[in-house]
Formats: structure tokens, C-alpha cells, sequence
């Protein structure tokens, strides 16, 4: 039995899309304690999503330490602090008062949609894809900037003046945590840089031509760090009593954070994130890969001086958010995990395939005149064939993402690691399996994401020596095995395509 | 119309008494409410108590609805909301104690694996998701047996085969098997279901407190024994998982 914790520790902070966590990891990479706090979600109009900054912050200070009192520690037991924050979503503050100059930007917001076509010009979309391995979309943070600059009166002229600074979650965690008016450093790093539509992928420096075009001046933007490096110490403030001093020594933007929680370090490995949304990142090793097939490119990690690893990523906008579709607006289930009992009272889907294509259809299509489809109905379709035909659509979308993937990248997924709360889900995970041809693999500590900020902590202050450490604590809990006919799989597939063909051209324009 | 059958009506009846406001009820006061004699109200009674629909507690000699008829209706606790809930927790079970990690609950005739996980070593593992495991030779099903009236009538009206050498298999000594379970809060299977494995359970309740399930680890019995007994925190182990788990599905404290 090993179930005693024995210090030193890492702390990681993940300052999510709808709450703020702490947790505290040992060596082994095992949990030690939690503590989170949920954030208001501000909606001022329809499509508009804002976080207010400032309750953020204060929420990180009070599960910080709401998490070392649980652990029971002092701050000579933890070595150092770790952050992964939700990606994209932007704001700007003023540095010589520590206030937000407006609410955060979410990054779900569409406002900046008319702007990022406008940018677009010509061209569209993929203007800046080149360079930044992304397409023109109103996630990203670049053109948030400009829309505050723009929009909020003021802002512009103080940001000209060099008093504003910009930053996502990771930014304004570090600046504050490390001592905020008085000294905080003005960080980000490379996987929260990459989302921005300003960095270069290939030399991973802001890129001064497309800020320009953008309207962002240079002045607000931090410097641009590996993932893994100590950036500060914890200084002043509410924490600084309780960690003063204590390094600050990682930052990855959630999804990267669970790329290196899982411990994918090598190329061709991948992980699969499933929550209300998927999303699903291949580590491609130091080579820079430009996607033909609509995935994204983006920086998976960097630690310190090593040469930066890039990885392909695929999201599917509609995966948990169906199942509690069928639960809400359906009716059809009372709990999310009942869809499972529900979908299990049959063999198969019955002929149904169902294409949640809610908001248009994402990688590898790029849709947007795209609505959802159930196709395949007959009289013989039951809700339980319905059940299952929803769990089968989280399935076929990530084979979707995968064989974009191989394409891409020419290497073959060789096995699938997964996380999420989906992955409690049996059936799922068997029929997962089964269409991707490859096993899938659950691993013991379910939050990767804190874990892969806590990782890259503790290596930067030499906690763990190296990777190959981290993988050793890497464990399957359990592990899926593919089990499906070739040809029912080769037949199932053509169908679901089928039904996705079905979906689209179906908004005119 | 054909005549209806009278005994069920009169146990529809008796149901929907003990279902009203107060829970618990006596004989006396069933038989009086629905001027019944005590003998007849007895024998329905004792029928629904076979049947796990009624359940009579043991100091007071009162009656209350029994699990069955829970597990019947709206409160039935759906195993993948169980699994759910038990993930996080059986995960850490798993880490900390260094072997494979159960959940079971009640399916026909014996204990469905719902949620398993692996050994946290490198070996091969198969997941046993779905496997049936017996009632009274495994850990697992003992604390079924032991909390559960329904697996209880499971257990002593199925047919106890003797994996090996060791396993009970006589009522009786099962009987005191599962009053041990239920005294000290676990069950436990020493080379009873596989030669050289040794297992230990302890119970899942829901928030009415009912057993909904088992959670257990499983190993050979080189590690998870010492001087032919459990080892203690292991054990410990087990019930805090147990314990962490029925609070996260409602049950109040122990």
C-alpha cells in the first residue's frame, strides 16, 4: 500500500471556461487534494459570452489555498505552481492599477464573427493560416483584442500609451501571482500564444504584419515563453504569505495541458478529450505540419530550450452537449449516463444515424450551411436505436478527426488515449474502439489537464528529471480492444458519410 | 369482468399503506387499518416479504416497503450513473492500493461487473465489464447477499457450486458468513472463487441507504494477504472508497 502522501508537491491551477481549480499532485502523480470555485458566466447578448476578470482571480486565490489547507501543506512543500487556462479567451488590463479594462472575452463569443470576414477579405478564412497555422474564426484571441480596442471607449489610446497590457487566463494568473503592480511578469506561453492569430508557428514570435493588419498594437502583448520554465515567484498579495516565493514555472492552454497529462511525447500519439465538445490533438514531434484536411495546427508544448512540439487538432463541436440534448430538449433520459442503459436495450442502431451537425459541420468538413440530420428512419426505430445511433455519432466524428489525421501527418494512430467524462461511458468507448480499429485507453488520473500543468512544472524545477519520468506514472485503468467485422465497419461508415452528406446545403446562402 | 384475485388486492392495498405517510407500521395496525384478521394480513405480508417488497425490522417487529419495490420504481439507481459516479474513486482505490479494482450490483442470479479497473502495473489486461461473478463465493456478492434481502433470496435459492477446496457452500455457514459481512461492514473471499486470489468488498448505499452495489479490489493472495487474513489498510482502503462513493450518490453519513 502506497496510499500515504509524502511531500514535495506541485500545485497546478486550471483556470477552466466555467470554473477555477486547484489541484495538488505528489511525485507519483496521484491527487492529493482539490478545491474549485465556479465563475459567473455573463451573457450581454445573444452569442456574447464574458467572464469578470477580477472574480476570476480572486477565485484562483481562494482555491489555492482552499487546496493547500485540504493537503494539509506549507509552502515549503510545494516546489512549484502550475497553470492551464481556458484558451483564446481574452482580455486587457491596465498595469499600473491591476484592473481589467472590461470584462474577458470568452473564447465561445461570436462578436468578432463580421470582423474575422472582414479580415478575411478575399481571401476568407484562411488568410493567416500560413503563418499561424490557423483559420480566420471568432475563437481566437486576436481579434477579440481589436473588438475591445475598438468597441470600449478609451481602451485604444490607454493601449497606444503603453498602460494597457493583453493577456489570456494564463497571462493575467501569472502577472497577478507573481506580484501583479508591483513587478507581476507579463507572460504567455507558446500553446496559449499559438491561439491567438498573431504568432508565427515556425519561429514562435508575434508576428508584427498581422497585428498590424489586426489593429494590435505590439506594446500590449507579453512575451512569448516555452511551456515548462520558471517565468517568476509568488509574490505579495493575498497567496504571497502562504507561497511567497514559491516558483511559477508552467503554462499550457487546456487541450495541450491533457496532450502532456497523458503524456503523449511522442509522435503519432493522441489523445481524445470528451466533454460537451471533443477535442482531439496528435503530437507531430518537432516537424510543423500544414493541414489539408481542415484540422488545425497548433503548438502542443515546448519545454524550456527544447526545440517546440507541434500537433495537429480536430474538435467536434457537438459530442456530451447531444446526450444532454436527448436529456433536456428530449426528454428521453433523466441522467446523462442513462443513455447508455437506454442505447444498451438494443443491438444496434436499427438503421439510424445521427448527424449532429447543430451549428454546422466543423473538421474536416467546414460547413456552416450545415443543420443536424437523423437519417435511416423506419417504422421499426425505437428511441433505444435513436440512444444508441447519438453515442455511435461521438464515435464516427472522431474516426472523422482521425483519418484526417493520418492523412495529414501520414502516420497511423496506433492507440487512442482517452479522457473526459464520456469515458465512462462503456459502450461508447467499446464502439469507439471498434470503428477506429485501434485500441482505446483510459489512464488511472482522470484530470489530465491539471496533471499536465503540474508535469510541466516539475520539470522545469527538476521535480522529475525528464519525460520518461512522467511516462512511468502514466497508468491504464482500462483499456477498449477493437471487436467489429471489417466489412459491418466499412458498411457503417459509408452510412454515417451518407448521413452526413445529408446535412449539408441545408441553410441557403 | 372477471373476478379479481383477493390476496392481491389486499397486498396492493397493504402497500400503499406502508407507502402513505408514516413508513413504518406494525401488524396490529395494518391488520385494523384494512380490516383484515392478523393471520391473513400475516401470511400476505410474509409473501411480500419473500418477494423483497416488504421488509420488517428486526427490533421493532414493524414493517416498511421493502428494496425491491424500490428497485422497481423511480428510484432505481441506473448502473452507468453508478459507474459514473464511482470512477474517480475507484481510479484512486486502484492507485493506492496496487491492484484491480470491482464494482458489482445485483443482476439475476449473481453479481454484474459494472466498472472495472485495471491493476495499475504493465501487464495485459482484459476488462471485465459485463462478467457475472457467483453470489456466494466472491466478495463482491457477499456484501450483496449480506445488505441486499433480494440477492440474500438469490443466493439461498440458487445453486452454490464450490469453485475449490475452500468455498462455503452449507446455508448455515454461509448465514454466519454473512452476519460477519454485515458486522464488521465487508466481505471478504479468500481462495474461495480462484486458487491463489484472495478478494474484499464493501457495500455502496444509496441515499435512501440502500446497498446498490459492491466495490472491491481483487488480488493474488501473496499481496493482498498477510498471515491469511486481508491486510488491514487495504481494507480500510476499500471502505473509504465505499464510503466516498455512496456520498457522492446521496447516502448520508456513517
Amino acid at each position: 500500500m502506497t496510499d500515504t502522501h509524502t511531500g514535495p508537491f506541485i500545485a497546478a491551477i486550471d483556470q477552466g471556461t466555467t470554473s477555477s481549480r486547484c489541484i495538488i499532485f505528489d511525485k507519483d502523480g496521484r491527487i492529493v487534494a482539490v478545491d474549485q470555485k465556479e465563475h459567473e458566466q455573463i451573457f450581454p447578448k445573444p452569442g456574447w459570452v464574458e467572464h469578470n476578470a477580477a472574480e476570476i482571480w480572486n477565485n484562483v486565490q481562494e482555491v489555492v489555498a482552499g487546496a493547500m489547507v485540504k493537503a494539509k501543506v506549507s509552502k515549503e512543500d510545494i516546489l512549484a505552481i502550475g497553470i492551464t487556462n481556458q484558451r483564446e479567451t481574452t482580455m486587457l488590463w491596465d498595469k499600473h492599477t491591476g484592473q481589467p479594462a472590461h470584462n474577458a472575452i470568452v473564447w465561445q463569443d461570436t462578436r468578432t464573427d463580421t470582423l474575422c470576414r472582414e479580415l478575411g477579405g478575399d481571401i476568407g478564412q484562411d488568410r493567416f493560416r500560413q503563418q499561424t497555422g490557423l483559420p480566420l474564426a471568432a475563437y481566437f484571441a486576436g481579434p477579440k483584442i481589436a473588438w475591445l480596442l475598438d468597441n470600449v471607449p478609451g481602451l485604444r489610446e490607454k493601449a497606444e500609451a503603453g498602460d494597457l497590457i493583453y493577456g489570456t487566463m494564463d497571462s493575467w494568473v501569472i502577472w497577478n501571482l507573481t506580484g501583479g503592480v508591483r513587478g507581476g511578469v507579463h507572460v504567455t506561453d507558446v500553446t496559449n500564444a499559438s491561439r491567438t492569430l498573431l504568432m508565427n508557428l515556425d519561429d514562435l514570435k508575434w508576428n508584427e504584419d498581422i497585428a498590424a493588419e489586426m489593429g494590435v498594437p505590439m506594446q500590449v502583448l507579453p512575451e512569448i515563453r516555452s511551456s515548462s520554465e520558471v517565468y517568476g515567484e509568488v509574490k505579495g498579495g493575498a497567496l504571497g504569505g502562504l507561497l511567497g516565493g514559491v516558483p511559477v514555472a508552467s503554462a499550457l492552454g487546456d487541450q495541450q495541458a491533457a496532450l502532456f497529462g497523458q503524456t503523449c511525447f511522442s509522435v503519432g500519439e493522441a489523445k481524445s478529450t470528451y466533454g460537451t465538445g471533443t477535442f482531439m490533438l496528435m503530437n507531430t514531434g518537432e516537424q510543423l505540419i500544414h493541414s489539408e484536411s481542415g484540422l488545425l495546427t497548433t503548438v502542443g508544448y515546448r519545454i524550456g530550450d527544447a526545440a517546440p512540439v507541434y500537433a495537429l487538432e480536430g474538435s467536434i463541436a457537438v459530442t456530451g452537449s447531444l446526450v444532454q440534448w436527448m436529456r433536456d430538449q428530449m426528454g428521453l433520459i433523466s441522467t446523462a449516463a442513462e443513455i447508455e442503459t437506454l442505447a444498451s436495450s438494443v443491438e444496434d442502431n436499427g438503421g439510424a444515424y445521427f448527424v449532429p451537425a447543430f451549428s454546422g459541420l466543423f473538421a474536416p468538413y467546414w460547413r456552416s450551411d450545415a443543420r443536424g440530420v437523423i437519417a435511416g428512419l423506419t417504422r421499426y426505430v425505437t428511441k433505444a436505436h435513436i440512444a444508441r445511433a447519438v453515442l455511435e455519432a461521438t464515435a464516427w466524428q472522431t474516426r472523422e478527426i482521425t483519418d484526417a489525421m493520418t492523412k495529414d501527418s501520414g502516420v497511423e494512430l496506433a492507440a487512442l488515449k482517452v479522457d473526459g467524462g464520456m469515458t465512462s461511458n462503456n459502450l461508447l468507448m467499446q464502439f469507439l474502439a471498434d470503428v477506429l480499429d485501434a485500441p482505446v485507453v483510459r489512464p488511472m488520473v482522470a484530470e489530465t489537464t491539471c496533471l499536465g500543468a503540474a508535469y510541466a512544472a516539475g520539470l522545469a524545477v527538476g521535480f522529475w528529471d525528464n519525460t520518461e519520468d512522467l511516462r512511468v506514472n502514466w497508468r491504464r485503468a482500462a483499456e477498449w480492444t477493437p471487436d467489429m467485422d471489417p466489412e459491418i465497419r466499412e458498411r457503417e461508415y459509408k452510412s454515417w458519410l451518407k448521413a452526413v452528406e445529408r446535412t449539408m446545403g441545408w441553410l441557403d446562402d | 369482468m372477471a373476478r379479481n384475485i383477493q390476496s392481491l388486492e389486499r397486498a396492493a392495498a397493504m402497500l400503499r399503506l406502508l407507502a402513505g405517510g408514516e413508513r413504518r407500521l406494525g401488524l396490529s395496525d395494518i391488520a385494523s387499518s384494512l380490516d383484515l384478521a392478523k393471520a391473513t394480513a400475516h401470511g400476505i405480508l410474509r409473501t411480500l416479504q419473500h418477494e423483497g417488497f416488504v421488509e420488517q425490522d428486526p427490533d421493532s417487529g414493524r414493517y416498511q416497503l421493502g428494496a425491491e419495490l424500490l428497485r422497481l420504481g423511480t428510484t432505481y439507481l441506473d448502473v452507468h450513473e453508478l459507474r459514473a459516479r464511482a470512477l474517480v474513486w475507484t481510479d484512486d482505490l486502484a492507485r493506492a492500493s496496487g491492484e484491480a479494482v470491482y464494482l458489482g450490483v445485483l443482476h439475476q442470479q449473481g453479481v454484474l461487473v459494472v466498472h472495472h479497473v485495471f491493476r495499475p502495473d504493465d501487464s495485459r489486461q482484459v476488462l471485465e465489464v459485463g462478467a457475472m461473478q457467483p453470489l456466494h463465493a466472491t466478495a463482491l456478492g457477499r456484501v450483496l447477499a449480506g445488505y441486499d434481502p433480494v440477492a440474500h433470496s438469490e443466493m439461498v435459492d440458487g445453486k452454490r457450486e464450490p469453485f475449490t477446496a475452500r468455498t462455503v457452500t452449507e446455508l448455515p455457514a454461509l448465514e454466519e458468513v454473512l452476519n460477519l459481512t454485515r458486522a464488521q461492514g465487508y466481505a471478504t473471499d479468500i481462495e474461495e472463487t480462484w486458487e491463489g486470489v484472495a478478494s474484499v468488498a464493501a457495500p455502496v448505499f444509496d441515499r435512501r441507504r440502500m446497498a446498490v452495489g459492491a466495490v472491491g479490489v481483487t488480488g493474488a493472495v501473496e499481496r493482498v494477504c498477510s498471515g491469511g487474513e486481508l491486510r488491514p489498510e487495504l481494507i480500510a482502503a476499500i471502505r473509504d472508497t465505499a464510503r466516498a462513493v455512496s456520498r457522492d450518490l446521496g447516502s448520508g453519513p456513517f
